[in-house]
Formats: structure tokens, C-alpha cells, sequence
């Protein structure tokens, strides 16, 4: 594993409130150093990645390097929003892991089809998410290199 | 690893022997090495997955969980082969994950535009590649959840 890697910015965009909380214990928990910040549904997720509205100032919403989605979110959901960021050359490269309580087969095949990097179904005890969290940051940060992308507002 | 089962298939496009052997004996370590395929290059990778020329038996070819795509092959390069994958409708729920020896920004950003699931550079080492294959295997396998293939 790469010793020193650069730390990675996690956006995450999930509308319920305990999930986030949990995701934010299970990044402390797996030991993962890096910043996760939230976004409540498909629609400010479009806005912080487009630097619109509350988003503006580059300090507050970095530029992430990896996205967590979940696919069931009001105003607009996940398929959506993972459909839009793949559309747009300016983001397509941020790679997209699904992160949803849906096992349906046919979200599983239709993220991958759109676009998404993975897809992981959440697990439901807290034991299970430190470790799917874990080990997404050890192959996201410790294994892959991610793209290093010219960030000269920030 | 718990989730392991037995019609799991791994291809993995590599030129060098020499790597293949290192991957082989890596995936040994994880209990997968009966479940990984090789081609050679970037052709031979796509008649693979189109179950083409030596390919028509499924048996010989079974339909990959998980791509490794070395990105510097003779003929049709990981590149365009990865190009190829994703314009496909029938092939691109498959993630490709690049193995190479390239460390270049270009090629990073390169793979995540075109739909690569990962970028990972080479390790230099035997123990490098062990600890590579565990992680790769751990979350492909025991974490994220991939298309079921009995079902397509």
C-alpha cells in the first residue's frame, strides 16, 4: 500500500439524517483521515458540484475526489443525479459509489450501466458499515490513484 | 471472504508474462486463482468478452465479474479496448479496474473519463501485489455488490 498519499475529499449525498450521522461515525471509526462533506439530496448535490447557490465559496465545498450516492432521495434521486454527472465532461471523472439500503438487482445493473464505479448495499449493523467503509478507504485511498485535477479557485 | 463462490470469473488483459505469473500467484494467496482468466491484448480481450473466434464455448469464456486491464498492450491498447467496453450496452456493467505500469496524470484522468472503476499503478514487489489482490478482492467481492450474471 502507498504510504503518504494525499488525502481524499468524500462527498456524500444522502437525504436521511441518522445515515449521514452514522457514515460520519464509520469514516472515524476505519481510521479513513480524510474530509467527508454532505449534501441532502440530488439537487444540492448538482449545486455543490457546480459551485451554485449556498456552494459558492470553494473553502466550503471542495471539489471532491470520489462521491458516495444514494439512490432513493427526494427532489431529485440518485439515478438522476449519477446520469447528469456522467453526462458532463467537466465531472464525469469523479468516480461514483452507490451507497443505498436497495438490493433490487435492477438498481444494481442500472448504476453500473450509468455510470457508477461500485455499488454497495448498506449494511444494516453499525459493525458492518466501519467495515464496508474501511474497506472502501482502503482501496479508494490506499490502493487507487485518482485523478489530480487543476483546482485553482481553491 | 465470505462471499465467495465458485462462478466468480476475473479477466485480466496483460502482455507481460512475467506480471501474469506475479498476478497468479497473488490471487493464489486469496484463494481466486482458479477464477482468474488472462488475455493478451487488447483484441483477443474484446473476442473474449463478444465470445468470439476461440471463445464461442462458455465454458472456455465465462462472463467476467471483474475486468484488470493493463493499459500498454500491443494491438488494440487497454485504452481503446476500455473505450470499446463501456460504449457497449451489453458489456459496460462490467467495472474495469486498470493494472499498469503508468503513473501518468493523463492516463489517470484518462481511465476515470472513459468509465474506469480504478487506477491502480503496478506494485513493484510480490508482497506489493499480495496486498494489492487482498484489497481489490475484499472490496470487490466481499463489499460491493456486482450484477448478477445468472440473471442477464
Amino acid at each position: 500500500m502507498r504510504k503518504n498519499v494525499k488525502p481524499v475529499v468524500f462527498l456524500m449525498a444522502d437525504d436521511d439524517p441518522d445515515d449521514r450521522l452514522l457514515i460520519k461515525e464509520a469514516f472515524q471509526e476505519s481510521l479513513i483521515s480524510n474530509s467527508i462533506y454532505f449534501v441532502e439530496d440530488g439537487v444540492q448535490l448538482m449545486d455543490y458540484l457546480y459551485k451554485r447557490d449556498r456552494y459558492t465559496h470553494p473553502a466550503d465545498a471542495p471539489t471532491p475526489d470520489l462521491i458516495l450516492l444514494d439512490l432513493n432521495m427526494p427532489r431529485k434521486d440518485g439515478r438522476e443525479a449519477l446520469a447528469e454527472i456522467k453526462n458532463d465532461p467537466k465531472l464525469r471523472y469523479i468516480p461514483v459509489v452507490v451507497l443505498t439500503t436497495s438490493k433490487a438487482e435492477e438498481d444494481i445493473m442500472r448504476s453500473y450501466d450509468i455510470g457508477a464505479a461500485s455499488y454497495i448495499t448498506k449494511p444494516v449493523t453499525f459493525d458492518g458499515l466501519v467495515e464496508s467503509i474501511r474497506g472502501l478507504g482502503q482501496y479508494w485511498v490506499q490502493i487507487v490513484r485518482l485523478p489530480v485535477v487543476e483546482k485553482p479557485m481553491e | 471472504m465470505n462471499r465467495h463462490d465458485l462462478s466468480l470469473t476475473i479477466l485480466s488483459a496483460e502482455d507481460d508474462p512475467e506480471d501474469c505469473r506475479l498476478m497468479k500467484e497473488a490471487f493464489h494467496e486469496t484463494g481466486l486463482d482458479k477464477q482468474l482468466f488472462f488475455v493478451k491484448d487488447g483484441n483477443t480481450l474484446l473476442q473474449y468478452l463478444h465470445q468470439q473466434g476461440g471463445f464461442s464455448a462458455p465454458a472456455n469464456a465465462p462472463r467476467p465479474d471483474l475486468i484488470l486491464l493493463d493499459l500498454n498492450l500491443p494491438g488494440k491498447d487497454g485504452r481503446e479496448a476500455l473505450a470499446e467496453i463501456k460504449s457497449d450496452s451489453n458489456l459496460r456493467s462490467i467495472p474495469v479496474v486498470v493494472l499498469t505500469n503508468s503513473n501518468a496524470e493523463e492516463d489517470i484522468l484518462n481511465t476515470y473519463d472513459l468509465g474506469g472503476a480504478g487506477f491502480i499503478v503496478k506494485p513493484g514487489s510480490f508482497e506489493g501485489m499480495v496486498d494489492v489482490v487482498k484489497c481489490l478482492s475484499e472490496y470487490w467481492f466481499n463489499i460491493v455488490e456486482l450484477v448478477d450474471k445468472n440473471r442477464l
